[in-house]
């Protein structure tokens, strides 16, 4: 693991937990640093939330350890823990009024003057004025708020998010996106955030690790996540891809030459994960660019080309899906700035793009090509 | 939730439906149509029988079924009544109070266990509870003679591990009389806890073990004051009929652990003492009643009330 790791560090080492025949988790490793905004992030069912659990201390690990800062937390009681969560269904206590919710943890504590830190935390939340309130009267963005005020309130090392939005409708979620947001960087706690909505993770997370079948795909920075995915899940999880399937021909100075389909296309070697054998091809649907004719294609520019077989145009975009000559279809966001025509169904095309923006993905012999589905709605809305 | 200010109903909480604003007068009866059956079949053999006691218990102590009972308002029957019998009194609320406390320390863990930990025999333990209900309580009070009886196995054994000395029994003690009302009415104490516990959220007690309550303490905040409502019934069904018993102290006891049901029992059947009877009748109800309101009051629940 990292030695350069803080104190407060919360660290996972080979993670594991079984339910008899199923792996839920499998050898996880993960470090989150001290302070910072951490998603989890993956499809109901990958391990996510059962991670989530095993650091609250609710689940035991079946091997593995966990560790906050030097400190091995693996058999602590929950509520030994410095951990706190923010769970799903927010389970606020029915029976206590906002001001009790929130207070909850300090008296367990055996804070007497619990009064300043927990008006404090409802004004954090904007709840002022709501103390004598019981849950059951508030709304299902007030009642998030109190499950977070009642969290937060303890100072937590670390801060455990299980899906605090996903109760909520959209509008609602992206304003409470921002306010986590704003609250995480007001109140510096380690958050570790799970969710399936990848632009949930991507809009608030410093640091998003993306999980499938109980392991962590990929770890990094949104941007560069996104930009460079280490496999097809990712590519194809987190927005959208094409995926071409062809096999590393050699290479060319500091590019890789891949043929798919008899067509040579080449790709930076910085933006490839295999460098041999069979491999995919990716490039992002809004990193395409359509031209009427080879012509037109700028010089050291990638292109295919094929037929327009779908259109739809949804406001910002328009997101065609071509038809290569090889029988796969490529999906192409073109924004709708002016700057370009518009191309009808029928109409025979040319798909380009930089080299720099593609990227190659090792392939397992039998896997095809992968087109990105056409969506009408925002990415992310429909997960 | 604001309803239009000329809506012609006289009740403010039910928000008036279209439909009947046509033809108001059919639903504004509706509803006292279906009270009354019920409220004939209280007025009938409630209200008119404890008028009738309340009468009864202000006779005149000096008549007799033969010679007729004058209605003399004599109120001397009440204290009268108490003073000659406040053992009994006593007793009834001390054995219920004991056989109460056991039933808790049985029935909590019992309903609690079957709610949250029973998982698919939840529903045959559950029979089990109630099971004993199909017999009668006449029954299962002369089962429970045979096993406190000086030859059962249960004397032997007490006697054997010296916690009965050589001559010491069961039956005929107020250690039978608490037993029997225990195991009596402890299901009338289990199922209102059982189907309180039975809907508490597992997730509230994550929650409060995540926010540092150690399971004791989230069983004192979260657990206990969630199942009050199921606890606050439940001692009710338990204490209430349990106080008023008198088969238990008849069948397991000796007229040394009689309670007041039995003297109850006793001026009405045997010494025909009808005033008296009424008296110690209407004492009892209200010093139950008492106890409730006390209770309830305490238990923090006013929706009962």
């Amino acid at each position: 693991m990292d030695p350069q790791t803080s104190a407060g560090d919360l660290r996972l080492a080979h993670l594991t937990k079984t339910f008899g025949a199923l792996t839920a988790v499998e050898e996880l490793d993960l470090t989150v640093p001290q302070g910072s905004f951490f998603a989890l992030l993956g499809a109901s069912g990958c391990g996510k939330t059962t991670t989530l659990r095993m650091v609250a201390g609710l689940e035991e690990p079946t091997r593995g350890r966990v560790l906050l800062g030097d400190r091995d937390i693996t058999r602590l009681r929950p509520y030994k823990r410095p951990v706190n969560t923010v769970f799903q269904s927010y389970a606020l206590f029915p029976h206590l009024d906002v001001f009790e919710n929130v207070a909850f943890g300090l008296r367990r504590r055996g804070i007497r003057s619990v009064d300043g830190q927990v008006r404090r935390m409802l004004s954090l939340v904007q709840l002022d004025g709501y103390e004598r309130h019981h849950p059951a009267q508030l709304s299902g963005g007030q009642q998030q708020r109190v499950a977070l005020a009642r969290a937060l309130v303890n100072h937590p090392q670390v801060l455990l998010l299980d899906e605090p939005l996903g109760a909520l409708d959209v509008k609602l979620r992206r304003r409470m996106q921002l306010e986590l947001k704003r609250i995480q960087t007001e109140v510096g706690i380690t958050f570790v955030h799970v969710t399936h909505d990848q632009e949930e993770a991507m809009t608030m997370a410093d640091t998003v690790a993306v999980m499938n079948a109980g392991r962590i795909e990929q770890l990094g920075a949104p941007a560069e996540i996104y930009e460079f995915p280490a496999t097809a899940f990712v590519a194809t999880f987190l927005g959208q891809s094409n995926l071409i399937a062809g096999d590393v021909s050699g290479g060319n100075g500091g590019d890789l030459l891949v043929t798919a389909y008899g067509t040579r296309f080449s790709v930076p070697s910085a933006r490839s994960r295999a460098d041999q054998g069979p491999v995919l091809l990716g490039v992002r649907p809004e990193k395409l660019r359509l031209a009427a004719a080879a012509g037109q294609v700028p010089a050291g520019h990638q292109h295919v080309e094929g037929s327009i077989t779908d259109a739809f145009y949804v406001g910002v975009s328009t997101q065609y899906l071509l038809r290569t000559g090889w029988g796969t279809e490529l999906s192409v966001f073109v924004a709708n700035s002016g700057a370009q025509e518009r191309f009808a169904v029928g109409e025979r095309v040319v798909a380009h793009w930089d080299p720099r923006h593609a990227f190659l993905l090792g392939r397992q012999v039998d896997e095809d090509d992968r087109t990105a589905p056409m969506r009408h709605e925002p990415v992310g809305a429909s997960w | 939730m604001s309803a239009p200010a000329h809506v012609p109903t006289a009740s403010g909480e039910q928000p008036a439906s279209p439909a009947p604003a046509a033809r108001p007068g059919r639903h504004r009866f509706l509803p006292y149509l279906l009270l009354l059956p019920g409220a004939a079949w209280l007025f009938l053999f409630f209200v008119v029988p404890l008028v009738q006691l309340a009468a009864a218990s202000l006779y005149d102590p000096a008549g007799s079924l033969s010679t007729g009972y004058a209605l003399t308002w004599s109120f001397d029957n009440y204290p009268a009544a108490l003073q000659a019998y406040w053992p009994q009194f006593g007793r009834s609320f001390w054995y219920a109070g004991i056989a109460l406390v056991l039933a808790l320390l049985m029935g909590y863990p019992l309903a609690y266990a079957i709610a949250q930990k029973a998982g698919r025999w939840k529903h045959l333990l559950l029979v089990c509870v109630i099971a004993p209900m199909f017999t009668s309580f006449l029954l299962r009070t002369l089962a429970w003679k045979t096993i406190l009886s000086d030859n059962g196995w249960l004397v032997g054994l007490l006697r054997d591990v010296h916690l009965l000395g050589p001559d010491g029994r069961l039956l005929a003690t107020p250690v039978a009389v608490v037993l029997g009302l225990t195991y009596n009415f402890l299901p009338f104490l289990v199922l209102p806890l059982y189907a309180s516990l039975e809907r508490l959220d597992r997730r509230l007690l994550e929650a409060s073990s995540d926010l540092y309550a150690s399971p004791l303490k989230t069983f004192r905040r979260v657990t206990l004051p969630l199942s009050m409502p199921g606890l606050t019934a439940g001692t009710l069904l338990f204490f209430i009929p349990a106080t008023g018993d008198y088969l238990n102290a008849e069948l397991l006891g000796t007229p040394n652990e009689y309670m007041i049901g039995n003297v109850i029992d006793s001026a009405f059947l045997v010494r025909l003492d009808y005033p008296q009877g009424a008296a110690l009748s209407f004492l009892l109800m209200s010093a139950i009643l008492a106890v409730v309101f006390g209770y309830l009051r305490n238990a923090g629940t006013r929706d009962v009330l």
